[in-house]
């Protein structure tokens, strides 16, 4: 028989007001915010949803949505099946097993505002490795502060540079737990190599692929970081994704309410896809 | 179906092998008659996986061929050798269904899907998986599993030989008398070659016709289950085959007999071979209670229900003996009784003494 105790709410406890602190507390005052108006002097004004239907009907949030929402697919598109091939190419014993790992590992390590200007310098026509050689030696007329296209790639090479080897890694993990009977009774079957592919590996990675592409969906989808000091945002706004929009909103006009309000529908995207998408994964699990 | 001949075969993992000891398998020579259901007994760790992967084609042999049908297929890769391996973890393709799973081997080789579905339908039967062939092979049991790795090899009508890796190693007990069953009931349907690989000696005597023991890579003795108890060909064959195992008593050896602290022990015959270290071995069911014989201290008396097992200790060295009835006390000073007939002297692990006339 199984007693009910309730003691058990008190060792939650400690993690509960540390959650309310770092998280809840934070987020409670920008739901504050994002109901009401300020003219500054710390005065306040209720505005009901009004902030909200503004954010919603903006062309601009739509415009960097839009933007936001294309970075995100396109990443996804290239890193999730090249860190899938990488993980199938790598070796799964010996001495190159490691060095792989660590040259997997090495972008990862790299802090995200180094890595922005990184490739900026990088990319420079005049003097950067990649833009001086596509400009002087291949002839080809790039300009990434004066090009969005080129703007646009750069943004996205970088980060599959950056973020293909978490992909690469988690795929990796995947791969190496499948047992070697299931490669040999493929074999015996006569299984092609696609078919390995389809039915052995593909299967066996289902979950870490699940995991690393809401990994990779929400990091992407709230991105900061490297575009900001990459781009800044430009040339114009082609490359202003919704946390850089955000950000200008809220630091650079001091709109606090509709910029809390953006945060939240912002939040509640992000919140609702990673839902969606994880519940629709794992739903035929045992 | 086939004939399947190991001829001269050796195997090391090593590259350059350089004795007798970098061998995993040392000079292996077998014959594995047409249809019949044999088993590979031994320890873990004595090269019987190895030898099953050579057979299976999973691994090349460092020396030897493997033949089936008097045709040499040693460079051949696993699906050009038409068999079938059923491995200790059951291994299934987790998106498909029962039935995919079945046809799987079949359509990889492209045949044509009415003959398909009639295999299906056939192995379906005979594994009793007809009503869960509509569902997802991942949500069954180990035992429902395992029985879909042995029908993706039943459902291919040419395989050569059907392996058995200790396929009831995650199987629940009392299934796994259920499964064992129905395999030897499929090899009476289908006749097919069947080689089963095992450390436990119930499974290995029920299950083959012949049973190949082996120990750190060495074949000790190949014979029928009834060979293998009656007369084992090594000592570890003997201790290793039957419960409790085969008793050992070290013995000197002159004048072509044997004594064991000074009492000459009768035996079934001649001795004919001599070695370094001899020793006597009976089994603990030739073993009797009486007034003469090799005298012993009880140490343990054991009733296991069929029969008492007695444990004595005679000049240091524990013997056991299996009787029916009227145990002695423990602690008794008793005299183990040797029959005779069944009364070997082993030199250096190998028998030496000739067989009585029957």
């Amino acid at each position: 028989m199984k007693t009910e105790n309730q003691r058990a709410w008190f060792f939650v406890l400690p993690v509960l007001v540390l959650v309310a602190f770092n998280a809840l507390v934070p987020l409670m005052t920008v739901v504050n915010y994002s109901v009401q108006e300020t003219f500054g002097n710390n005065q306040f004004f209720w505005a009901g949803l009004r902030w909200f239907e503004e954010i919603l009907r903006s062309e601009r949030f739509h415009a960097a949505l839009g933007r936001q929402l294309l970075f995100t697919v396109t990443i996804l598109i290239i890193e999730i099946p090249l860190g899938v091939a990488i993980a199938l190419a790598m070796p799964r014993r010996g001495f190159w097993v490691p060095v792989c790992l660590v040259l997997m590992a090495l972008p990862l390590l790299i802090p995200w505002n180094v890595v922005g200007a990184m490739w900026n310098i990088f990319t420079l026509p005049d003097i950067g490795l990649l833009g001086w050689t596509l400009n002087n030696v291949l002839g080809i007329d790039y300009n990434m502060t004066q090009s969005p296209v080129a703007a646009w790639i750069t943004v996205i090479v970088m980060d599959v540079w950056h973020w293909t080897s978490l992909v690469v890694l988690l795929a990796y993990a995947g791969l190496i737990s499948i047992p070697e009977a299931y490669y040999q009774a493929a074999k015996i079957d006569g299984a092609s190599n696609w078919s390995v592919f389809r039915y052995i590996q593909l299967p066996k990675m289902k979950r870490v692929l699940t995991i690393a592409i809401l990994l990779r969906f929400m990091d992407s989808f709230n991105i900061y970081t490297e575009p900001f000091t990459l781009t800044g945002g430009g040339p114009g706004n082609s490359t202003t994704l919704l946390s850089i929009d955000l950000v200008k909103i809220a630091l650079g006009q001091f709109d606090l309410g509709p910029a809390a309000a953006m945060s939240l529908i912002y939040f509640a995207i992000t919140l609702a896809v990673s839902w969606l998408f994880y519940t629709l994964m794992t739903r035929d699990e045992p | 179906m086939a004939e399947i001949r190991l001829d001269r075969l050796r195997h090391s993992y090593l590259a350059n092998p350089a004795g007798e000891a970098d061998y995993a398998l040392k000079e292996i020579n077998l014959t594995w008659q047409d249809g019949g259901a044999f088993a590979l007994l031994g320890p873990s760790g004595c090269g019987k996986t190895t030898l099953l992967n050579i057979i299976s084609g999973l691994v090349t042999p460092s020396d030897g061929q493997v033949l089936f049908d008097g045709q040499d297929v040693t460079p051949l890769p696993p699906d050009r050798r038409n068999i079938a391996q059923v491995f200790q973890f059951p291994v299934i393709y987790d998106t498909m269904t029962v039935h995919d799973n079945l046809a799987f081997p079949l359509r990889n080789r492209g045949v044509a899907p009415d003959r398909v579905e009639t295999r299906i339908t056939e192995i379906a039967r005979m594994l009793e998986l007809e009503d869960q062939l509509g569902t997802r092979a991942a949500n069954l049991t180990p035992d429902a599993k395992q029985k879909i790795s042995m029908g993706r090899g039943l459902v291919r009508d040419d395989v050569n030989v059907i392996m058995f890796d200790e396929p009831l190693t995650v199987i629940d007990p009392e299934l796994k008398w259920k499964l064992r069953s129905k395999l030897k009931e499929l090899h009476q349907q289908i006749a097919v070659t069947m080689i089963y690989v095992t450390h436990d000696q119930t499974e290995a005597l029920t299950f083959a016709d012949q049973v190949v023991v082996m120990q750190d890579g060495v074949i000790v003795q190949m014979g029928t289950p009834v060979e293998l108890f009656d007369r084992p060909q090594h000592t570890f064959v003997g201790h290793f085959i039957g419960s409790p195992g085969m008793n050992l008593l070290p013995c000197e050896v002159s004048d072509g007999g044997a004594t064991f602290h000074g009492q000459p022990v009768a035996l079934e015959g001649p001795i004919i071979r001599n070695g370094g270290d001899t020793q006597i071995g009976i089994r603990p069911e030739h073993v009797g209670i009486g007034p003469h014989g090799i005298p012993a201290t009880v140490r343990k008396v054991a009733d296991v229900g069929r029969h008492i097992v007695v444990e004595a200790d005679a000049a240091g060295t524990s013997v056991n003996a299996i009787i029916d009835r009227d145990p002695p006390e423990r602690g008794a000073q008793v005299h183990l009784a040797f029959d005779p007939a069944r009364t070997r002297v082993y030199a250096d692990g190998w028998i030496a003494t000739e067989e009585a006339d029957p």
